[in-house]
């Protein structure tokens, strides 16, 4: 067999890196570098973010008094629709995979770019036709079915900017989808020597999962809200009962991906704790395997139990009972990382920045909304509980006390990497102490409003209920505010900051072994990899600092 | 200014035994919550790089404790699990024969409920202490969820089916009614108030024929939506005359189509061999559509109501042939 | 002797010919995961409706044209072998041949769409478009039987969908094929066109005999 190969490479010399590899508007528009990737999406996710946000203030501040008269209940039910819309869609899914996964996932393993640069670049142009026709739907009207999109209120009742909507979430899910074939493919194929399966990081774990779980269920509520777009426009009758349809049979499909979705949305951030808590305990993760493993358990078992979003709405108590249970189930992996985590901490070598701050306000308010979750895994309370303000604050504390807190624990932590700069530590603990704070003080009181009876989408509510709606609101300001300051001293950094070195934490894996910002395509030589990984007690500190942990070799 | 409330009343039966049950899930969730939280900020002090805490035995995994720690939540788990599930099955599940059979109809955006003595009412339910209310009930557009907290019950209200729940409310007052399934504009004003009344003022209530008042109306829209002259079971007989359903059904199965007397709660075999059993459901989908399910040795010759009939006159119909039993036991029940 | 001439560019990321063409494969394999996902989510919506409503279904079915659909179904089948043998002459670097079989399965495949442009408009014609004008006999069945066909449509309308995607590919490949252009110098564009159009096919093996021939 006779093989032709041209190879083209190019070595970066001294001074370049990526970011000032090409300074016209094009050679980012039309990069494939995935760390230029994950820059343009982190631009474009923090402002769906912030739009989010202001959704999110008009919420609150609706909520101050009992009474609808900050907007019309038309207007109300459109932004807390398109509040849950942008949030989810347009922030969560996206966040930790296409910006910190896009830029890490490579550099983890050893690779030079992800399996599909161009592909990749696809996705943002995906992700980015997707956001902004959802925005245009929001100008032009709004669409006020609430995030999920049940029918019939949505394929038949609604007379908002459902289909347009729709049609954004669609493209959107070919973004999310080609992600995720992305990291699967590059995870699988493209390790560096010496990088089993059981040395990687466990961040790449949890990117490992959550790209199989988006694999397997963004297709399904794509062609569901597909159908429902086209029972619309064309005046069918799928899930409509008037029609012979079952809209029940509607929430089955939608639940079958969105449960699961709620997983594509942690995972990454459990990654993203894992390495900080390690590494600022300067200790391996206890139990690596079992957490390793709990993500494909959470992966798997995710997709077994959809059913506890219908509990009050399914015929069959015997069917809510296996949902039921398996939702318990569903449960332990996350405790047993919880307990790993914290065993991590036990006899290690505690250094309280940032990036740790985040990571311990995970752990706590993770605890709290799991354990919530539980209340609602638990068939007669969730009775009670289902669609109240106890689910909101239930699925918040996970969101954003997890989510969210892992996002900026991440975006801190590899923050030197990316830019080459380090941000101010003290303000950056200052905004932590703040967000954890607001956080708090906006989510705690939803749990007794919920219990109290508060439902959901409610635009007005029993006076005797405001006190608890005043303490949110409150919160809420503060939770604003704390998460604008990160915005300025992160930008504020990035001519100011510190200069960091190549492993300012003298953290152990393979994207430390580079510059900061790297090169563009990472590194000079494949590296080969000999050691299990954070491998701290091996090593001094200052011994990882200088890169002498990976052993590169020639290619 | 009103009080602060931080925990809702309990006025049924179920609310009791739910909130045992929540109090334990609140205690579980406190102590892990405290554990986790405490063992984190103890050991990132104690631990903290720099302090001479002893690190020597420090561990990477140990396999005992990780089955300690996976067995430990499976087996809370299992025990809420279990608990929980049973008192799930009780609610949703058959009501006990002597409840209190009420139809309630859900519509953008207002409660519309039926009472078997034929008080009609929108956004408020009078019911008596003390006796299980068993409630069935259809939407006549979008989901709704009909959601009593202070009983701690719900059950979504759904398009072309039945649903249902009971309870039994143990405390006289006036409690909240919301819909709890997001359903349009209005969704949030789709409020109403359920009046628990001691037996002899519900006898008189009833009596008065849903005229008199109880209390003054806290919230909620709510209306009484006219004396009834007639109880459901007679309405429904009165329309079960005039679109001629006895042409075909009569005492006796004959060659147009089986009897409704004893029919409901009875197994009935179908033409494609499968039985079901004639329930509130069964019989509504076989006025609306009664080729759907034939009766074995009939053919499908029975006219379609569906688009003729509103969901009232539907459990009208349905509540006089469920009256068609041998014993006079529904027919007493119901006070004109 | 049989050779594979393998003459590929090496993208920057990728190690050795073998994991970029290993790595493309395995793209190609999981990216008709989620279209097995996909399509298996709406055979799941018409399974659940089929169940429910048999007698109607059954009566709504009668009105397919089950000869144009087994046409079809051996125009497809047809499609996947002369398609493998595009794949097989592209991987001994005969281009001729290649060249030649997959205008071949552009034709038999554009034959499918056509055959199926005539089953739907007598659909028109005879009013089983699911809308305004939809018309069924014996009326009681109406109602369902629209829902029959409004997932008639929308299954094999996505899957005539993803034909006229194949068929666009393929005409992208034919060109640069016949233009030697250096991107298809390599059999593995072939073989992930020829994945996904036996992917394709095997949707339409399922959609056939789920529609057309239901049992009484």
């Amino acid at each position: 067999m006779s093989m032709t190969i041209t190879q083209p490479r190019e070595m970066e010399v001294g001074g370049k890196n990526y970011l000032n590899a090409g300074s016209k508007v094009l050679s980012w528009l039309l990069t494939t570098d995935h760390k230029r990737i994950a820059i343009l999406y982190l631009v474009s996710i923090t402002f769906f973010f912030f739009i989010g946000g202001l959704l999110a203030a008009l919420i609150r501040l609706e909520l101050l008094t009992p009474q609808g008269d900050l907007m019309t209940s038309e207007n109300y039910n459109r932004v807390f629709t398109m509040h849950g819309v942008v949030m989810i869609f347009f922030f969560l899914i996206p966040s930790i995979p296409a910006v910190l996964g896009n830029f890490l996932v490579p550099m983890m393993i050893g690779a030079r770019d992800l399996a599909f640069p161009r592909l990749n670049l696809a996705s943002w142009y995906l992700y980015m036709l997707g956001g902004f026709i959802a925005l245009w739907a929001m100008v032009t009207g709004g669409v006020d079915t609430g995030w999920t999109f049940y029918p019939p209120y949505s394929s038949t009742f609604s007379t908002s900017q459902v289909t347009l909507t729709l049609v954004g979430l669609f493209i959107a899910g070919f973004s999310s989808i080609a992600t995720g074939i992305n990291f699967i493919v590059t995870i699988h194929k493209m390790r560096a020597p010496g990088l089993t399966w059981f040395r990687l990081p466990l961040f790449i774990w949890a990117h490992y999962a959550t790209s199989v779980i988006i694999v397997l269920g963004t297709p399904v509520v794509a062609i569901t809200l597909l159908l429902v777009a086209i029972e619309r426009v064309f005046k069918l009758g799928i899930f409509d009962p008037a029609l012979g349809g079952d809209p029940i049979l509607f929430q089955h499909l939608f639940w079958f991906y969105s449960h699961p979705a709620v997983y594509i949305m942690i995972l990454p951030a459990m990654g993203v704790i894992s390495e900080l808590v390690s590494c600022f305990s300067r200790k391996r993760v206890f139990g690596y395997h079992f957490v390793a493993f709990s993500s494909v358990a959470i992966a798997v078992v995710g997709f077994l139990v959809w059913g506890h979003h219908m509990f009050t709405t399914i015929q069959s108590v015997y069917a809510g009972m296996v949902f039921s249970l398996l939702s318990f189930f569903v449960a332990v992996p996350s405790a047993v990382k919880v307990f790993n985590w914290t065993a991590t901490m036990y006899k290690g070598h505690i250094e309280l920045r940032a990036p740790m701050l985040c990571a311990m306000g995970f752990l706590g308010l993770f605890v709290i909304g799991g354990l919530t979750g539980i209340f609602l895994a638990s068939l007669a309370t969730d009775v009670h509980l289902q669609d109240t303000y106890f689910v909101v604050a239930h699925f918040h504390y996970i969101m954003v006390g997890g989510a969210i807190f892992g996002y900026l624990g991440g975006l801190h932590f590899w923050w030197p990497k990316m830019t080459g700069r380090m941000y101010p530590e003290g303000i950056a603990k200052l905004a932590a102490l703040i967000i954890f704070a607001g956080f708090n003080l906006t989510f705690f009181p939803q749990f007794v409003l919920g219990y109290l009876g508060m439902p959901r989408r409610y635009h007005w509510y029993p006076e005797e209920w405001q006190f608890l709606h005043v303490m949110s609101t409150s919160g809420a300001v503060l939770l604003g505010l704390g998460y604008i300051i990160p915005l300025f001293y992160l930008l504020w950094s990035l001519r100011n900051g510190a200069i960091a070195g190549p492993n300012p934490w003298g953290a152990t894996g393979l994207e430390w072994q580079t510059p900061s910002p790297p090169t563009t395509h990472n590194f000079e030589e494949t590296p080969v990899v000999t050691e299990e990984p954070y491998a701290y007690d091996n090593h001094s500190q200052e011994e990882i600092a200088s890169g002498s942990g990976a052993k590169p070799t020639d290619a | 200014m009103s009080g602060i409330q931080l925990l809702p009343e309990r006025a049924s039966e179920f609310a009791q035994r739910v909130d045992v049950l929540f109090l334990f899930l609140a205690t579980v969730t406190v102590f892990f919550t405290l554990l986790i939280a405490v063992l984190v900020i103890f050991f990132a002090l104690r631990y903290r790089k720099g302090s001479n805490a002893s690190r020597a035995g420090a561990k990477e995994t140990d396999l005992r404790i990780e089955i300690a720690w996976s067995l430990l939540p499976l087996s809370l788990g299992l025990f809420t699990f279990l608990w929980s599930a049973r008192l799930y099955g009780e609610v949703y599940g058959p009501a006990p024969e002597n409840a209190l059979e009420i139809f309630v109809i859900g519509k953008q955006w207002m409660w519309h409920i039926q009472h078997p003595s034929g008080i009609r009412e929108n956004n408020q339910l009078h019911i008596p202490a003390g006796r299980p209310v068993k409630l069935t009930m259809i939407s006549q557009d979008v989901v709704h969820s009909f959601y009593i907290p202070a009983f701690r019950i719900k059950r979504d209200v759904l398009p072309g089916k039945y649903s249902t729940v009971w309870f039994t409310p143990t405390k006289p007052g006036k409690y909240h009614l919301f819909c709890a399934e997001y359903c349009g504009t209005q969704h949030s004003r789709m409020v109403g108030t359920v009046y628990v009344l001691e037996p002899a003022e519900y006898e008189r209530w009833l009596a008065s024929g849903g005229e008199m008042r109880v209390g003054e109306t806290a919230s909620g829209t709510g209306t009484v939506a006219g004396v009834a002259t007639a109880s459901l079971v007679q309405a429904g007989e009165k329309l079960y005359n005039q679109l001629r359903c006895n042409a075909c059904h009569g005492l006796k199965d004959d060659q147009r189509g089986p009897t409704h007397h004893g029919l409901f709660g009875k197994k009935v075999k179908l033409r494609d061999g499968t039985t079901v059993v004639a329930d509130e459901a069964y019989i509504r989908e076989s006025i609306l559509r009664p080729t759907a399910k034939v009766v074995d040795g009939y053919e499908p010759i029975m006219p379609s109501y569906e688009g003729l009939l509103s969901e009232e006159r539907l459990l009208q119909l349905v509540a006089y042939i469920k009256s068609l039993q041998k014993t006079e036991k529904q027919v007493a029940e119901v006070k004109p | 002797m049989v050779q594979e001439q393998s003459r590929q560019t090496l993208s920057i990321q990728f190690e050795t010919p073998e994991q970029q063409t290993e790595s493309y494969i395995v793209g190609m394999w999981t990216f008709l995961v989620t279209e097995i996902m996909f399509f298996g989510a709406v055979f799941a919506i018409y399974l659940v409706y089929r169940v429910a409503n048999h007698e109607t279904f059954y009566l709504a079915h009668l009105k397919l044209n089950v000869p144009m659909g087994f046409f079809n179904t051996l125009v497809l089948l047809t499609s996947s072998l002369t398609m493998a043998l595009t794949v097989h002459f592209a991987q001994r670097g005969d281009s001729r041949k290649q060249l030649l079989f997959l205008l071949v399965t552009m034709a038999l495949a554009c034959t499918f769409l056509v055959v199926k442009g005539f089953e739907y408009h007598h659909k028109f014609v005879e009013g089983l478009v699911p809308g305004a004008n939809f018309r069924f006999e014996p009326v009681e069945h109406l109602r369902v039987a629209q829902l029959f066909f409004s997932l008639y449509f929308a299954m094999t309308g996505l899957h005539a969908l993803h034909v006229a995607i194949g068929v666009l590919v393929m005409s992208v490949l034919a060109v640069l094929t016949a233009i030697r252009h250096p991107s298809v110098q390599d059999f593995v564009p072939v073989e992930m066109v020829g994945l996904y159009w036996h992917f394709v096919d095997i949707v339409w093996i399922f959609l056939f005999p789920l529609l057309y021939l239901i049992p009484r």
